[in-house]
This record gives structure tokens, sequence and C-alpha cells, in this order.
């Protein structure tokens, strides 16, 4: 079976080497990847900020670009759910609802998989939970629904040897980033970052990893602004046996 | 033009860092304690389902359970007022008062009245008005706005509330105990309560099967008023009605927990018919909810039963406070039901969150919140009132982003201008982005790029 790669834009532009670890990972577990060039964006974006019909044209080629596939993976929580609980904007065809039934997130997809070889990771690791992940795609529950149940994310990094998941104060509390939110509301938004971050590194988390790279693009900014260094990374490069 | 509104005032409350922290630290506690005790409730999650069905099944026989209220009501001898709007309400109030030559009311537990600014009109007309909810009197005596639905004063730290009674019942300024200064604020609570004409209430639910109503307190303040004054008016919107005593039972099982983490409030009174002698009055106020409840994708947000559970769990009303959102409803659920008042003067209101969906999960009866941010987002921008440079970025965007050879060419003149950026760091500072956090260090190679060098044979 071919699996058809979706890469995020923001992934593709500034962070190759999640995508690449994620292409690695995938083919060490013997899947035969594609990345199809003709893909962009899924219009998230766009459409978050209100503009749903300037989305259009991202999320039909998006759909163009991976209807003929069986199983379409992104490293990507929040994509992944903007795929599948948002293109309903679009004309319910038979090809809209392919990709919507057939777009996976990654660590979810990577379960459905035969256990791959163990990779060790002796690091003191702070999760962090991505809010479309957790309440959009039901991967684990989250804390107000009932006492903090693990996701797929959870569960590969426990099979690693050698890490440690610390303990948060707040197991799954928003990041901040919610895309143009970032920008629309810098105050509160990094407010909110900087308050994550605290919390991790009051528990001793020696490198920050999370399932969606967008998440830890504006942790890492606020990271590296305020010092001193954490480094986050993404699950996909734990796997992929790469070191902060 | 109108969406930096709540970012303007949450900016603003956030330049206080300890502030933030401490109102961030207060709403958490209320909601670590609303989890516990939902999660000791085995059914919770099923108590949620049934009164959502409750409650959609009521908003749409509405017309109906209404009328079968009233008639009930009116059997009891009660007097039933209907208000289309906020103005009509005001002068139904003031015309109860007038009648009886009453010029002292006592009131508690109301966010109806605020939202029809009630207390100005009544003052403008002579008429003293005293909130005796001791939240709603700090609010009163500060001369703002509730800032929370169910704690009104929540955004007022002890040593705030210290220097606001010093002022008015002459309390040392410096102090801070909460028992003392809620005995200083009790003596002329008191002295207000047995000397007023009549008492305002709330009304949590009103049961179309008895034509009763219950009002849900932990002071008392709403009883002692009503049972002391002769004249007792209570003012609901349409959408408290609940068709049966049974489904009570669902709500008050909710509303607590969901509210404060209590199994059920101090006060839960029940009013069915007026004391004798005495008049009870229930005023029945529309005010835009009819044109709400015709709205298919947004009527759910009237099943609301106003716990505030979404604003305790919102990280964003944590650290903007409730007076940021500029409406009488604050927080998550303020967002989707004020744009429906008026979208042009609350259009940043539904920007106002990460849609990172708790207040979702935390709704007692199931209301879509993040869903319904979402399509007010998309008529906020249909309706023209996103601002022009956000506007015109997004349909740019949109077009580099639905076309490869654009979306190729601008990633590539994106991650140059990313890898100058360090160069002018006091420039990335002035950007939104930039301004409190650092911008991701660009690669010289996209994926794709890497990609078609490597695998696209």
């Amino acid at each position: 079976m071919t699996v058809a790669l979706f890469i995020p834009c923001y992934v593709d532009q500034c962070y190759p080497q999640v995508a690449r670890a994620t292409l690695a990972v995938l083919e060490a577990r013997g899947v035969e990847v594609v990345f199809p060039m003709e893909q962009t964006c899924c219009g998230q974006p766009m459409a978050n900020a209100g503009c749903q019909d300037d989305a259009r044209a991202a999320s039909e080629r998006f759909v163009r670009t991976f209807s003929a596939y069986d199983t379409i993976v992104a490293p990507s929580g929040s994509c992944v759910a903007h795929v599948r609980h948002h293109f309903d904007q679009l004309p319910p065809t038979d090809a809209v609802r392919r990709v919507r039934a057939r777009t996976v997130e990654l660590c979810e997809y990577l379960l459905t998989l035969p256990e791959a070889p163990v990779v060790e990771f002796p690091y003191r690791v702070g999760v962090h939970v991505g809010c479309h992940t957790l309440r959009t795609l039901h991967q684990g529950t989250p804390s107000e629904l009932g006492a903090s149940g693990d996701g797929p994310l959870h569960t590969l990094l426990r099979r690693m040897p050698g890490i440690t998941l610390v303990p948060l104060d707040r197991a799954d509390e928003c990041c901040g980033f919610g895309g143009s939110f970032a920008v629309d509301e810098p105050a509160v938004s990094a407010r909110m970052g900087s308050d994550r971050v605290a919390d991790h590194r009051r528990h001793g988390a020696e490198v920050m990893v999370s399932a969606d790279m967008s998440c830890l693009m504006h942790l890492e900014g606020i990271i590296r602004r305020q010092g001193p260094p954490l480094p986050v990374m993404h699950v996909a490069q734990l796997l992929n046996g790469e070191r902060p | 033009m109108t969406i930096r509104d709540h970012a303007g005032a949450a900016e603003a409350f956030t330049a206080d860092a300890e502030r933030t922290a401490w109102h961030d630290e207060a709403l958490w506690f209320v909601r670590a304690k609303r989890d516990e005790v939902t999660h000791a409730i085995p059914e919770w999650e099923a108590l949620r389902t049934i009164a959502s069905g409750i409650k959609a099944h009521t908003l749409s026989l509405l017309d109906d359970y209404l009328e079968e209220f009233e008639r009930n009501a009116v059997a009891h001898g009660v007097t039933v007022h209907w208000a289309t709007d906020a103005d009509e309400h005001n002068r139904i109030i003031l015309g109860i008062l007038r009648e009886r030559g009453a010029t002292r009311l006592v009131k508690s537990k109301s966010m109806l009245t605020e939202e029809c600014g009630l207390n100005h009109y009544l003052e403008a007309q002579g008429i003293t008005v005293v909130d005796s909810d001791l939240g709603e009197r700090i609010v009163q005596l500060g001369h703002e706005a509730p800032s929370h639905i169910v704690m009104p004063a929540i955004h007022k730290r002890k040593a705030e509330v210290g220097a606001l009674f010093a002022q008015h019942f002459g309390t040392s300024p410096e102090e801070d105990d909460p028992n003392r200064l809620a005995d200083a604020a009790r003596g002329p609570l008191r002295r207000a309560l047995f000397g007023a004409d009549a008492a305002l209430t709330g009304v949590n639910f009103a049961i179309a099967e008895t034509g009763g109503i219950v009002v849900c307190t932990n002071e008392g303040n709403a009883d002692l008023g009503c049972h002391l004054a002769p004249v007792h008016i209570a003012c609901m919107g349409i959408e408290k009605l609940i068709p049966r005593v049974a489904d009570l039972g669902v709500f008050l099982r909710l509303l607590a927990r969901s509210a404060t983490g209590q199994p059920i409030t101090a006060y839960t009174s029940h009013f069915v018919r007026p004391r004798t002698p005495g008049q009870f009055h229930v005023v029945i106020v529309d005010n835009g909810r009819s044109e709400h409840l015709g709205r298919p994708d947004f009527r759910e947000a009237l099943a609301c039963i106003r716990c505030g559970a979404c604003l305790n769990t919102c990280p964003v009303y944590r650290r903007s406070g409730g007076h940021s959102y500029g409406a009488t409803i604050p927080g998550p659920i303020g967002a989707i039901l004020s744009p429906g008042i008026d979208l042009a003067k609350h259009a940043s209101l539904p920007f106002a969150s990460t849609l990172c969906g708790s207040c979702g999960d935390v709704c007692p009866v199931k209301i879509d919140i993040p869903g319904q941010l979402y399509r007010w987002r998309q008529l906020v921008a249909r309706g023209g009132h996103l601002d022009v440079p956000k506007r015109r970025a997004m349909g740019c965007l949109g077009r580099i982003l639905g076309s490869r050879r654009y979306y190729e060419w601008a990633g590539a003149i994106g991650r140059m201008m990313l890898r100058l950026a360090p160069a002018v760091p006091w420039l990335v500072r002035r950007t939104a982005w930039g301004r409190e956090r650092e911008l991701p260090v660009a690669p010289r190679e996209s994926f794709r790029d890497w990609y078609r060098r490597n695998r696209d044979t």
C-alpha cells in the first residue's frame, strides 16, 4: 500500500528536518511513501481567520492532489483536523469525502503499523499536546473530560527506552498559538506560551516534544527570546533517532 | 477596523503580569474544582446529553412552553409581563415601582438587567438601586460592570475591595481580610434589604408545567430581599424555560458543579405565587433572542444556563479579564452571543480564542462553542468587519497557497526574508509575531526542494 505524505506548508518551508524525519520513520516501518509535488496547504490559515472563501483554492488543490490515495498521512494534528472537520465547506463530492475520511495524523497512523525497532531517548521530556489533536481529533481525553487519558503521542513516547515524561501542572492547556490568533492577539498569545514554557521548565523538562510543529514554532520563538535554551522537537525526530 | 477591540483591551490587562497570573490562577482553581466534582459523577456525560436534548426540545417549541408558563403562573396570581426589548423591560419595571410609589429597589443575580442597563435607567428616574449580591455590590460601588457571569467581581483583588469599602463603609484602607470586609458590607446591605420597597431577582429556570421560577444563589440575599419586600419582580429571558419539574433535577445537578465545583448552590429557591399580602411579577424579555432563535447555525447558544464554566476554562479569558470583551456576557459564550446582538461592535470577539475547544468540553448543555466561533468568524469577514490589511493579506495568502507555482516562489522569498531578519532585530520586534517571540530560523532548502533533489526521479 502506498501512503501519500502531506507536509503542511510551514513545515515544508521552515522545518524540512521534521518532514524528512516523518518520511524516514514511515519508510523504516516498511511503508511505501510518496510526496505528491502538487500539494501546498490545507487552507486552514485563511479559514480560521474567517476567510473560508480565500481558503477554497488551497483546499480544492488538496483534494485534487490526494483523492487518488488510500491513506494520506500528515505530521500535524491541526491540519488533519481541518481536513476532516472543515472541508464540509466544499461540495461533498466523492473525492472530498474520500480525503476527509482518509487523512490521518502521523502518530495515530504509526500505531496501526507493526511495532518498529526500539529507539532510546534518555531525556526528561515535556509533552505538549496540540488542542486540535486532543479536542478535535479526540486523541486521548482532555483533563476537563476525565482523568487525563493519553493519546497516541504518549503511547509512542512511552515505548522509547530511557524516556521520562515529566508531569505538568496543566497537562493540556493551550499554548496560545492559534494560527492568526498569534498575531491578532500577540499579548495574550505570548502570555499563554510563556506560561506553558514555565510549566515545562518547572518540572525539569530537558526537551519539549509535540506532534504539532505549529505550537512548537510559537513556543520555540518564546524560548529563544526569553532564554535559557530549551530544545523543542517533533515526535517524528525522536522516532527517527535524533537527539536534542 | 474593529478586530483589535478585544486584543487592545487584553493587551492592557496583560501589561500587569503579576495581576494576570493571579487572575489566571484564581479561575483555574475554580476549573480544577469543577473537574474534581464532575469526574466524581459517573453519569456526567449522560447528564450533559440529556440536558442538551431538553434544551433543544424546549427551544424548538418555545412559543408553546412560554404560553404554558404564562397560563400556569397567572393561575397562581402571578403578574406576567412581556418585553420586546431592553427599553420595554426597563419601562415595565419602572411602571411596577411607580404604581406603588416604590423608590428603593434591592436587586440580586441578574445578568439580564445588566444587559438592559436597568440600574442606570432607574437611577435616572430617582429610584435607589442596591445590588445585594456581594460581588454585584462590589462592582456597583466601583461603577463597573460584572467581569464574570457568576463571580462578578473576580477581577478585583482583596486589597482593592478593601480600598473601595474604606470609601463607602468606613473600614480601614489597609483592611483586606475577606471575612471582616464581608462583615463591613453586611450592615449597610441589611439596612437596604429591610428598607426596600421592592426586590428584583433574575431567574435560573422557569418551569412551564408549574408556572414557577427557580433562583439559585449562595448568599441568600436574593431570598432575603424578596421575602422582606412587598413586591418581587423576577426578570427572565425567553430562553430560561424548561418543560417540567422533572427536568429541573438534571439542570440543578449540572449548574453548580459546572459553575463553582459545588454539588448544589446553598439556596435553590422556588417561587410559585405571590406572598399574601404582596405582588409577584415576572417580566419575560426577548431583546433579540427570537432573532437568534432564527439562526440555525447559532440558535443552540440559547441553551446556555449561565454557569460560567466556559469562562473559567478559557485560557484567553483567564488572561484577558471579563472587561476586555466589552459585552454584557464575556468569555466564549459571550463571544458567540454578542455578535448576534451587534456584529460590527463585537466583530473582534469570535477571534478572541485559539479555538482550543475546551469551552465546548465543559459546557453542561454541550453547546458547540468552538464551532460557533469558527462560523461567526466567517460572517464577520463576509460582513466586511475584518480590518482591511488583514482582509487583503488573507486574499493574497489564499491566492499564493492555492497555486503550486506561487507557493514555491513565495516560500523561497519568505525563507530568504526570514534569514535576513536577524540582521534587523529592531524591525522584527515591531511585528506582531516578533514583539515577544523570535522568528523561526529558516533553512536554505525546503523539504520539497530536498525531495526533488533526492527522491523525485
